[in-house]
């Protein structure tokens, strides 16, 4: 890697930066808190849009693991998502109108919102469709982690997206406020990724499961990325480059070893898959907001409805994060 | 005589408290040393929290940076307070504020009672110490380290070998042999007064403030001069990690630290609330114990840092993706690449998959589609047949396969109208095994019915893909074990080859005389190569393929098979 593509990555940071910034007036404040968060607090970032039928569960999850305080923002909900959260003692929230797309698909704002308020902080920043396993989550709360990466000087844990799916159309099952998504979505692929090696960010690049076997089979390049890095001791001249499966500077990458030895990592279990996802796949497709001119999301409904089960033979049914290091999809690293 | 103990504080003060209280209403007097650097509200909540406890004292607060001397000084003042204020103290327990007392005070205090003239102190000649990071051991002896490893890393290391360029080397004061060991001590009063008050002391002294990490080297070499019984050994149970970072107890490890065979842990996670319930309880933890193990402890980290170090072969994950040179050549277990006997055999398949005892896929690099054993369009794991799938990451597809079916011996055929992209790697893999028969192509080229007029294009693009193949495997940074004949070698003798590769595939697979594949019928073939080489192309890799006449017929080999074994 020349000098001047090294500097080309540079330029691309603070170009990321400046986009945030300057974008930061498209966050309107509904209830912002943040002002009374503890010193050292673990924080969470995420967008919504209508997702109040998600978000207590979501809430709720991530309460249990430690998160201090849930920082979101409110992309033009309609179903009483915004209220729901201003209600929330731990939440503060913002609301933006601006197009999704135009904001890089929320990364603007999350990035305005991690420079504001992430500066030396652990933040998490996810989906509300994703759940976060990492080793010892059963037993250990998100700060046993952070605490043990602060010794040894990481600042970044990553986490690859684990699709999860029913058995069955997704339909069947409808998805209950406050229900634990995975008593539907229980079964995941368990060795079907591709890895490839992305040499100018230096990332692993991981693409596969389940949507790249139905949906993606053709035409395997699209398939949607499933490395991510969502948690991250956040500086404010960090950037989040593509949603959060990479970042600059680059060396915040290296989140895997290349002599042979394992890192600590965690999945972030995805809950796509339930039945809200087909109302959800089309509305989507409407606004045309989403990634790859919502490739995605149209080569879902039009895999859906030939295909709607994602459920094969060789599905695995999900137990706990043993199983997942056991199947090689995480690892405990030498945290023991 | 009771038990002193001096903690070392720092950080989590909060349970640094908890800790010195719980010594204190065991009837052990406490001096803490608290860093200079804790900011002094917090270090008067702490005196304000202490204050009904008389026994518990406080140090002069030194700022201990790690790796430093101001450790060893901090130490030593916090222990002539402990001396001096406490004249009925017999021995002098060295713990951190993140030590947890796992087992009653009482054992403890009954432990050293009956050893009274016993120094606890892990103490072992530089020779014999295998835990020291960094690859400095003597040298933390013979060189200067005056910057900081923690915040002056590039001076650190440059200074280092800057001094072993110059062979710099310090003398090691007279009459002394530098030993190592764990910084938590437990000595008797005699020897920690003798050592304090040593007559060479300012000379050891300014030594030991120019030795690295002089915590681990200063008691445990001084202790050598004046004590008279030292058992070489930590009352506290402390691991560290291959990065010299001390493994930190949970919760979850309450059952582990029960059979440890130490009376104090560390370091204990300042917010594992059961450990501290449990352990802190005025008489103790009153479960039940069972019998020490601290085999399971050591092996339990052990296993930890072998798997951060070394990984789990064969697995490339999210966190583990070796170069080649570290593993990146190879996959999680031993497979089989067949290469022209599905050709030759009609139920080659069924019969490899009975006689090894793996599991036997068809063309898995077909170009149409991947051919799973049992023709599944969905495989372990959930690999799909997709030849797009599959050609977009070929190896990631290989990997996956070898990794999902761990402890089942795979098998695959393979043939020049495969994609060959993955060739290099199968080649470079120590764990694949290729057995290849050379020229089998042409066989169902023949069989086809079609002229050789018509194939020759096909066969002879066949045979210079083949022939690459073989050049590859000939080259010599192939790693993969590799078994070749040429047809006409092989149908003289089928028998052979195919018990070699029983052997090769699966050692201890139950030797089955006379069940052999069935061979398809060659009588022809001979003559179809000569019409190929008629057409102008030259058939090399099938060997000396004998022409019709003089074939012997497939059913005498079979009747007689030569078995060497």
């Amino acid at each position: 890697m020349g000098l001047i593509s090294l500097y080309g990555l540079r330029v691309r940071r603070k170009y990321l930066l400046a986009r945030a910034f300057r974008r930061r007036r498209q966050l309107q404040p509904v209830n912002d808190r943040t002002a009374t968060l503890p010193s050292q607090p673990i924080l969470l970032f995420s967008t919504v849009r209508n997702e109040r039928v998600r978000l207590p569960y979501f809430l709720t999850y991530y309460r249990r693991l430690g998160i201090d305080h849930f920082l979101i923002v409110d992309n033009g909900s309609d179903d009483g998502t915004r209220e729901y959260l201003a209600e929330q003692p731990d939440v503060s929230v913002w609301t933006a109108t601006a197009g999704y797309k135009q904001s890089r698909f929320g990364m603007d704002w999350m990035m305005h919102l991690l420079r504001r308020h992430g500066h030396g902080r652990w933040c998490l920043t996810v989906d509300v469709d994703e759940f976060l396993v990492y080793p010892f989550c059963e037993a250990r709360p998100l700060r046993a982690l952070t605490d043990w990466l602060d010794s040894g000087d990481t600042r970044t844990f990553s986490a690859m997206m684990l699709d999860m799916y029913p058995k069955g159309a997704m339909h069947e099952h409808p998805y209950r406020e406050g229900q634990n998504p995975f008593e539907i979505a229980q079964y995941f692929d368990s060795g079907n990724y591709m890895i490839s090696r992305n040499p100018v960010y230096r990332n692993l690049w991981i693409q596969g499961g389940p949507r790249a076997r139905l949906f993606f089979a053709d035409r395997p390049k699209k398939a949607p990325a499933m490395n991510k890095t969502p948690l991250v001791k956040w500086d404010r001249s960090y950037a989040y480059v593509s949603s959060t499966h990479m970042m600059l500077p680059r060396r915040l990458n290296l989140t895997y070893d290349d002599q042979g030895g394992e890192r600590p990592s965690g999945c972030l279990l995805h809950a796509k898959f339930l039945d809200t996802f087909a109302t959800k796949a089309q509305e989507e497709l409407s606004r045309g907001q989403h990634y790859a001119e919502s490739h995605e999301y149209r080569a879902y409904r039009e895999g859906i409805s030939r295909e709607r089960d994602l459920w094969c033979n060789w599905s695995e049914k999900y137990v706990n994060w043993r199983q997942l290091e056991v199947l090689g999809l995480m690892s405990k690293g030498n945290w023991a | 005589m009771t038990l002193g103990v001096v903690l070392m504080c720092h950080t989590a003060l909060d349970r640094a408290a908890q800790v010195a209280r719980h010594w204190a209403m065991h009837g052990c007097p406490v001096v803490i040393h608290l860093d200079r650097r804790v900011p002094e509200a917090e270090e008067s909540a702490l005196v304000t929290a202490l204050a009904d406890q008389p026994d518990i004292r406080f140090s002069r607060r030194t700022a201990c940076e790690w790796g430093t001397f101001a450790l060893v000084q901090a130490t030593i003042d916090a222990c002539e307070k402990m001396l001096a204020e406490f004249p009925q103290v017999g021995h002098v327990f060295l713990a951190s504020g993140s030590c947890l007392p796992i087992r009653p005070v009482g054992a403890l205090q009954e432990h050293l009672a009956q050893n009274p003239d016993t120094d606890f102190i892990e103490s072992v000649t530089t020779a014999d110490v295998g835990w020291t990071v960094g690859g400095l051991s003597t040298e933390r002896f013979t060189l200067r380290f005056p910057f900081s490893w923690r915040r002056q890393r590039r001076l650190f290391d440059g200074y280092v070998a800057l001094q072993r360029l110059l062979r710099f080397r310090r003398r090691i004061p007279e009459g002394l042999t530098p030993h190592l060991g764990s910084q938590w001590w437990c000595l008797t009063r005699r020897s920690l007064q003798a050592i304090l008050t040593h007559p060479q002391r300012p000379r050891y002294d300014r030594y030991f403030k120019r030795v690295w990490i002089p915590d681990e080297s200063y008691f445990q070499s001084l202790v050598r001069q004046v004590s008279t019984r030292i058992e070489s050994r930590s009352l506290t149970l402390s691991k560290f990690d291959y990065m010299g970072r001390p493994h930190v107890f949970y919760d979850d490890h309450l059952h582990l630290l029960r059979q440890a065979d130490a009376f104090v842990a560390r370091k204990i996670w300042p917010q594992a609330d059961l450990l501290y319930q449990t352990f802190l309880t005025p008489d103790g933890d009153r479960a039940p114990r069972p019998d020490p193990n601290p085999g399971k402890i050591n092996r339990l980290f052990a296993k930890a840092v072998e798997r951060r170090l070394k990984g789990r072969p064969g697995l490339f994950m999210q966190s583990r993706f070796p170069s080649r040179g570290r593993g990146g050549n190879r996959l999680a277990g031993p497979y089989g690449v067949m290469h022209g006997f599905a050709e030759l055999f009609g139920d080659f398949q069924p019969w490899l998959a009975r006689a090894v005892d793996a599991r036997v896929h068809g063309r898995l690099f077909a170009e149409d589609r991947v051919h799973f054993a049992g023709d599944e369009p969905v495989f372990k794991g959930g690999l799909s047949d997709s030849a797009a799938l599959r050609d977009y990451n070929p190896r990631s597809f290989l990997a996956s396969l070898i990794w999902n079916t761990r402890g089942e011996t795979q098998c695959f055929q393979f043939g020049p109208e495969d994609d060959q992209t993955i060739l290099p790697f199968l080649t470079g893999d120590p764990n694949a095994t290729i057995f290849v028969i050379t020229g089998a192509f042409a066989v169902p080229l023949w069989r086809s019915g079609k002229s050789a007029a018509d194939v020759r294009p096909w066969a002879a693009r066949l045979q210079k893909i083949e022939a690459d193949f073989l050049e590859l495997l000939g080259k010599p940074d192939t790693k993969a074990r590799v078994r070749i004949w040429s047809l006409a070698e092989f149908v003289e003798n089928p028998a052979e080859p195919l018990q070699q590769l029983v052997d090769d595939l699966n050692p201890r697979a139950p030797h089955r005389d006379g069940d052999l594949p069935e061979l398809v019928n060659l009588v022809g073939f001979g003559s179809f190569l000569q019409e190929l080489r008629n057409q102008g192309m030259q058939p090399v890799l099938m060997g000396d393929f004998p022409s019709d006449d003089q074939l012997a017929q497939p059913e005498q080999a079979f009747s007689r098979p030569q078995i060497v074994r």
